[in-house]
Parts: C-alpha cells; structure tokens; sequence
C-alpha cells in the first residue's frame, strides 16, 4: 500500500463537494439536475454532504420525458420525501401535445424534443445560471475534454473549440444574464469509482439496477423492458420472463437491459469488472454514428 | 489491472479482498507532454489498452478508426483512443486537454492529456495545474528538442516537482542503451536548474508496450522500474499534512440560528478540535470547537479534506477568509509579484482592471508593470510592455484589496489564482506568486501604467500648453522660437504648434471665415492636448482672436496645465511691423476677415503672462516665459537643474 494519506474516493469525494460549495456560492440561481440514476444518486449525496448539516441551498430538476421507469419515478419521489428535497420536474408539454414519443419519432427527434429541448425550456423558465449535471469525463471521448464548469451561450449551445482554461480548482463563475455554466463535479469519476462509492457509502439507488425477472422482448440483439402497455409490440414478439438488470437508465424504450444474476452491489461490481460491453452501449442513442455525443452536446443535450 | 482476474471475481471472499483493496487505493494525476510526434496518444492508449480498460464496443469503434484516421497500416492506431473531438480526429493532431483515467491495484491515475503544438502552452499550463507529475515524452530518435525544454520549463513554472522523462520509440534506435544514456545526459543537464526532486528516466516503446505495463525482454541493460510501477509508486504528497494549515472559506454554513459554520477545503496542513485559529486578513482568533462533516465530526482533518469547522467565538468571518494557524500565517498584501500565464488572444495590457480569483476571494485587479517576459524555449528575460497569448512573464500586480495568499513556491493551492476578463469574462490569465510588494517600500514597482504623468516625469517637467495670443505681427513666433531654445538648452523638452506647420497640413482644409478660424483653433487645442498627454511643453502661436476658442482649449487640459500668453502690441505697432506685408494686403481688401482690420481681436481679461512687446526685447520676454515656468513648477527651478 502506499503512504498516500487518502483514498482515491476520500479526494474524489472532496474534489466534488468542493466543486459544488462552490457553485451554491457564486451563482445566484443554481439547481441541480437529477435523472434519478447512479451517477445523480452519487452526486446528491455528494450535495447532501457538502451542505450538511444545511440543506441544500438549491433545487433538484427532473427532466420528464414521460417514458422514465416508474421504479425510477417511484425511487425520485421516495428520495425527494425523504431527503426533503424541493424538486422541479418539468415535461416539454409541446412534446407531448405533438405526440412525440421514441416510437413514433425515431430515438435521435425524440431525444431532442423530449429531452434537450425540455432541459432547454426549464432552464430559460427558470432563469438558471448554473446547472449540476452527472456527467462523467471517463463515459465517452468528447466528454473527456468538457471542463468541470462547461459555459453555455444563451441559446444552450457548447463550443468545444472556445472552453475556457480550467486551472487549479479556481473556476470562473463569470456569466453574462441568459448564459449559464453547466457543472460536472463527477468529471474525475469513472464507472467503478461510482460503484465502489454507492457500496462504500451505502447509497440508496433505483431497483432497476439490481437482478430481477422482468417482462422482456429481444430487439436486434437487445433486451427491451416492457414497463407498461404503451411499447408497441412488433408481430412475433411476446414478452417473456428473464432475469435482466440495467447497467444504464434512462427512457425505457430506449435504454437496454443486460442479462444478469447479479442481485447485490458486490455482484454488481463484480459483473462490472468482467464486463466486455463499455457503459453507454446499452443507451441506443449512441449507435448512430460515433460523434453523435458532441454534436448532442453542441446542441445543449446534457 | 483494473480488470479482474476471473479466479478472484468467482470466489466471494477473494472478491471481498479485491474490493478492500480497490477502496484503499491512492490517486496520482499526472500529465503528458511531448512533441508532435513523439507518440503521447498512444503512450496513453497503451496505458488504456493494457489495463484492460477498453471494452468490445471502444474495441470495436477503435479498428473502425484506425481504417479511416490512421497512421500505423493495418495496426490498431492506440492514439485514435484518445483523440477526442471531430475536428481533431481529422487533423491528426490534439487539440486541447483530455483527461483519462486508469487504475492498478496500487492506485487511481488521472492523465491530462495535453497537445504538443507550439501554440497551445496554455493547456500544458492548465494539464499542469492539477498535477502531481508530468511524463514528459522524447522520441529517441531526436532527443531532447526545443519543445522538449518548453514544456520541461511550463510543468517547472506550473510547481510539478516530480518528472519521469520517457524515451519513447527505444525500438527504433535498436533499444540502445548508449543512445538513452545520452539523451538522459542531455536533459539533465538541462533540467538541473529547474527544481525538480525527482527525475527518472525510462527507455520505453509505446508502440508496442515495452517498459510500459510489462517489463522489456529487449533492454536487459535497464534495471529501473517500468512506467507503470513508478507511476503506482512514486511518493508526492508525503509532506501535505505537515505544512502550515490553511482553510479558504468557500460557504458560511448557517442553517439555524445555532449553528454557525465554515465549510472549504483543507488545502495545506493539519486541523485538530482544540487548535487556535486565526482570519488571516481581520488577525481575529478563535479556537475550533468542532469538525463537522455528515459522516460525523472528526477529532482531526488534513489536506485534502473537505470539512466544515465551527469555532468557540462569534468572529466575523465570510467567503473569501483564509484560515490559518496562529504561527505559521499567509502573507496579507494587496500588491504582488507574480509568474503570469497569457491564454487569451488579446493581449495582457497593464493599467486595465481585471478580475483576479484567488481561493474563494475575487478582487479587482491590474498589472502595474511587466518587469519582463520569459522566452519559454531558454528561460532567458526578455523586456516586455504586454503579454500575448502563450507568453510568460513577470508582472507586479495591485489588488482593490489585501488578500491572503503565500508564495506559490511554498504552496501551490494559496498561491495561484486566475485572471478574469471583465468584459468578455474569459479567464485570461494564470498566475502564481511570486513574493508581496509593500508600498512603501517599493514605490518604483507601484508605478503604474504609463501615463501622462509618466511620461512627463522621465523628461523631468510637468506638462503644459503656453498658448501665445496676439495680433499678426505682434512678435508670438518670435518669442515662442526663443522659449523653445532655452527650454531645449535646459533639457526640457517642447514642441512649437503655430500656423507654419499647422495651417499647411493637419488645418490646410481652412479657411479665415470665423467658422473656419474657430474649427483651426479646435484642432490645434486637441493636438495641444494630446502632446501634453505625451509629456510635452507645448508652445502654440497662433492670433486666435476669440475669447471662447482659447476658453476652449483651456479646459481641455488639467487645471493649471494651460498657460496663456497675451503677446501684447498695440494695432499700430504690429501694422507697422507688417513682416509679412499682410496689414497691407488687408487694407486693400485683398484679405478678408484679418484680425484688427476687418474681424475683431478679443483681448485676454486675465492671461497668466502679459508680455508687452513695445518696452521690451525679444530674448527678454521669453525668459520672463521660462521663469513664469520654472515658478509655476512646469520645470524645474535653477538650482536644480545645476
């Protein structure tokens, strides 16, 4: 072992609460989005702590697409409960009266309207100038340069040609009224650094992620969650029963399940560490070509 | 490596070892810094690839790349791994700092990954600032380059005291331990002056993993450690917890009338419950009474933590407050001087007020002077008036106020700080401090931008308009021509503005019509102006008949700063000195609006000198001018200029 006095997580942990302290002081009107999954249930602990014994002097946001889980619904509102979180949750309501939905749409229109357009709307209605996001540098390459305080135009949009120099941990809180910085204080984690963290710590997280029977059907090789009646189901296939996990939530159309027996948090990171398939494949919104995340988060996707 | 060895992940309480160990962990952050070509990327998708950290999919996406943007044939191209955006994919060449991560059993690494071109010294700086150590990378086939001394001079300037200098490529030269052993010479030579405390040198292939992860079978002359293991073993912060204690307060923590605390990060030292504290800035003391944190107080804390501490006494402290131990405290100062890093396109410009983040304290600040920039290439001084981007320098600052801070030297936390553009709120700037400035005695470093003032000074005056009024003929050229030698024979420097060199080029335009008369008047006070802006003494000759356009260049200037010269001679006299036969022309009608024949000449009521030119010589008169100077204090008196 060797003589370093803390552990990796003591100074990743120390590294975020600083980031987020420091956001709730320079910005005026911050929040904190929450997508209710590991990465977010990471990050409000992280919050919980760098304010404690206070509350947080923020909001949570939860972007709705309406095609969340409702194990993951469920979780949010037991979290907010208990917690005593003040929680916004906002649905991009034209979305939803133009009947866009991931199968009518495509995943790529629907992503954009019911999820980069809505988290737009509810930044611009709410006139936020900081917003907590989960996002981690190690998830894919073009996150691997985003900043910890990431500037956004005031129209949401990132120039990754124009970043800002982030040097030391002095970050520049300086925008003008209508731009914002979006706050990555989990840039340094990686997938395990998070789930030896919610082992360690014992954070509560969305059942989803733990070996379950579940009402599946294959599609194109991937094991898709009937969560209710509303997935369409193609001629030939008929749910059936298997023992699936999520590696990934998000909308359940579009977020794949993982055959798996693995129903603890050690078998978890057990499964995690033998894992030959990387983390966001089992989103599918990044199977179509392999920049398409920089050009999401050009256009303001999180 | 990261991933597991199957035997262990089957066997539960084989895996519960390997989960305590992982928890144990450390975290290195380091940088890479080489040339061009001198194979970084795929030093760091090497790293990747044999810690097994790629998955099938990156696999996958990795042999897809390497057809498309590859340079290595049919090989996978490790450095695709790692050249994030579009636009740098296609140019072959990495543009900004990426950050990576890899772990072994020992410990969790973080690699800034900064680009090798020329331009980009700003996000070597930036890689720099977060890290512990820098690999910095030299092809063996070339050595020790420029670029190599730049960016073994940044990670110096940037406080990295632990280097390992890989020797990349070692395949290509035979795996040759002369040729290593040179180029470590090399660089030692070069690196002695730049404080390093350790260098270790390593003859590696990134290519091909030699000396990386596993040992090579290729150089058994090399008994040293291969990368990795120095990586997972190197010692860096072991004296942290024992340095002075300092807490920048981020956030007042006051959810209740009962509790009142200061939350920040330990960035240096040791914190006990029971130990006096003291606001480095008000020098109010206090003792800490608790340490708060949600998984429970602590009995104590050190650097790196992030904690919050409540004290025994009600003391006024806010964001921005350094606490320090009673012995042992920041220096407090509101000038400094400071290493500074340029990182904008437009230039650093001394004199502009800037915002300066430094801790959780953000002051106005300027740039007072540049003492001197530094070629990064050869760490030579070089004079300087501004920065441009990329370029280093030496620069005294001046803060709206006194902050708290130490020499960066003595630590890299409470002695860095960024510059902010008010305007386009960029960060403009990095900086590390140097040593404090106090007032009194550095009276030459506060100087501040080069103004007026400044300029006059270095010519040993005070600046002025002499503004010699009268009619055509009265003698103004005269007696200005004669002031001007004798303050060019007493060192002082002045300038004549009159109608010879006025009126046929800058008002050549210009007529005699009063609109005209009034606008050559307005031209010639600006230009007075602006040469008593340069430090000049400026002599005007002009008639400028109307009392309101001579009003008008008075007020153009500072008070005290205009001195009119009524060059009084009688109608009569002038006309019948006429030396330009110009009274006559007039007369004739051959000249209209001429001053005291057909257009009015308004006397000055109170002019500083009245020089009456029909009792007195020329030379005279003039020196009654140079003396009015020398008592108004414009220039200096006799006796000091002896």
């Amino acid at each position: 072992m060797s003589k370093d006095r803390l552990t990796h997580l003591k100074r990743l942990e120390a590294e975020s609460i600083h980031i987020i302290r420091e956001v709730a002081a320079e910005f005026r009107n911050p929040v904190m989005l929450y997508s209710i999954g590991k990465d977010s249930s990471v990050m409000l602990r992280l919050a919980l702590k760098a304010f404690y014994p206070g509350k947080l002097p923020f909001p949570l946001l939860h972007v709705d697409t309406t095609w969340k889980f409702r194990e993951m619904i469920a979780f949010r509102d037991a979290t907010v409960k208990a917690e005593g979180l003040d929680l916004l949750v906002h649905t991009n309501a034209d979305g939803v009266a133009a009947g866009i939905t991931p199968f009518t749409h495509g995943s790529s229109a629907y992503t954009n309207v019911m999820k980069t357009e809505a988290l737009k709307q509810a930044l611009t209605a709410h006139g936020f100038d900081a917003a907590f996001g989960g996002a981690r540098r190690d998830e894919e390459k073009s996150r691997a340069k985003e900043r910890v305080f990431s500037f956004r135009t005031d129209t949401h949009a990132w120039d990754p040609k124009n970043q800002r120099p982030e040097l030391w941990r002095l970050y520049n809180s300086r925008v003008r009224p209508g731009e914002s910085i979006r706050v990555f204080p989990l840039s340094n984690w990686t997938e395990l650094d998070i789930w030896q963290y919610i082992l360690l710590e014992k954070i509560p997280i969305v059942p989803l992620y733990f070996s379950a029977e579940r009402p599946v059907v294959n599609r194109g090789g991937q094991w898709i969650m009937v969560d209710d009646d509303r997935l369409p189901l193609l001629s030939g296939e008929s749910p059936e029963l298997r023992r699936v996990r999520f590696r990934t939530l998000g909308c359940y159309p579009l977020t794949a399940a993982v055959e798996s027996d693995a129903a603890t948090l050690p078998e978890i990171v057990r499964e995690m560490l033998i894992a030959r398939t990387s983390e966001r494949s089992g989103r599918l919104i990044d199977h179509d070509d392999n920049a398409s995340m920089e050009k999401k988060k050009r256009e303001g996707y999180f | 490596m990261n991933a597991i060895d199957p035997n262990v992940a089957a066997d539960a309480s084989a895996f519960t070892d390997y989960l305590g160990r992982h928890e144990k962990k450390s975290l290195l952050r380091f940088l890479t810094c080489g040339s061009v070509d001198d194979g970084k990327s795929t030093l760091i998708g090497r790293l990747l690839y044999d810690s097994k950290l790629l998955f099938e999919d990156q696999l996958l996406s990795l042999e897809k790349d390497s057809r498309k943007h590859g340079t290595v044939g049919d090989d996978i191209d490790l450095a695709l791994l790692v050249d994030g955006l579009e636009a740098e994919r296609e140019q072959g060449i990495t543009i900004d700092v990426a950050y990576r991560f890899f772990s072994t059993d020992r410990r969790k690494f973080i690699v800034a990954d900064t680009p090798g071109h020329e331009q980009y010294t700003r996000n070597m700086a930036t890689g720099a600032s977060t890290s512990d150590l820098a690999v910095i990378l030299v092809d063996a086939r070339r050595g020790v380059l420029t670029q190599t001394r730049r960016h073994s001079f940044i990670a110096s300037l940037v406080g990295i005291r632990h280097v390992v200098l890989a020797v990349n490529k070692i395949d290509l030269v035979g795996f040759s331990q002369a040729i290593f052993e040179d180029i470590v010479a090399d660089y030692r030579a070069f690196a002695a002056s730049l404080g390093f405390k350790t260098l270790t040198a390593i003859p590696l292939s990134a290519r091909y993993g030699d000396n990386v992860l596993d040992r090579s079978s290729q150089m058994p002359w090399y008994e040293g450690p291969t990368l990795v293991e120095h990586l997972e073993t190197v010692v860096v912060d072991d004296d942290a917890a024992e340095r002075p204690f300092r807490l920048p307060v981020q956030w007042v923590n006051r959810p209740n009338l009962d509790f009142r605390g200061f939350s920040g990060t330990i960035v240096s030292g040791t914190v006990r419950r029971g130990d006096p504290v003291v606001v480095a800035k008000s020098g109010r003391t206090s003792v800490v009474k608790s340490i708060v944190t949600f998984d429970g107080d602590l009995e104590a804390a050190s650097a790196g933590e992030a904690v919050t501490l409540t004290l025994d006494d009600e003391i006024d402290i806010s964001r921005g407050d350094v606490l320090s131990g009673a012995i042992d405290r920041p220096e407090i100062a509101d000038q400094f001087a400071a290493h500074l890093i340029w990182m904008a396109d437009d230039p650093l410009l001394p004199g502009r007020p800037y915002l300066l983040k430094i801790g959780a304290r953000q002051v106005t600040a300027q740039v007072t002077a540049i003492r001197h920039k530094i070629d990064v290439n050869t760490g030579g001084e070089l004079p300087a008036k501004s920065l441009a981007l990329n370029e280093v320098g030496v620069a005294n600052l001046s803060l709206s106020e006194a902050v708290a801070f130490d020499a960066y030297a003595v630590n890299r936390e409470t002695g860095a700080f960024i510059i902010i553009d008010r305007l386009s709120n960029l960060t403009v700037g990095a900086g590390m401090i140097d040593n404090g400035l106090r007032r009194a005695g550095n009276i030459h470093w506060q100087a501040l931008d080069v103004d007026k003032r400044t300029r006059a000074l270095a010519k040993g005056q005070k600046p002025a308009v002499v503004w010699f009024t009268g009619l055509s003929g009265a003698g103004k050229s005269t007696i200005a021509n004669l002031v001007e030698k004798k303050l060019t024979a007493l060192g002082r420097h002045a300038y004549i503005l009159d109608g010879d060199n006025v009126r046929h080029g800058l008002n050549r335009d210009l007529g005699f019509s009063d609109a005209d008369r009034v606008e050559n008047i307005r031209r010639v006070a600006e230009t007075a102006r602006l040469f008593v802006d340069a430090g000049l003494i400026v002599l005007v000759s002009f008639i400028s008949p109307f009392r309101a356009e001579r009003q008008l260049a008075r007020e153009l200037v500072e008070e005290g700063e205009f001195i009119e010269v009524f060059v009084d001679t009688p109608l009569d006299v002038a006309e019948a000195r006429d030396p330009k036969g110009l009274y006559a022309k007039a007369r004739a009608g051959e000249i209209a609006h001429f001053t005291g024949v057909s257009s009015p000449y308004e006397a000055p009521e109170r002019a500083e000198v009245r020089l009456g030119t029909t009792t007195a010589a020329a030379d005279l008169l003039a020196e009654r001018v140079v003396t009015y100077l020398q008592d108004s204090g414009i220039i200096p008196g006799v006796e000091v200029t002896i």
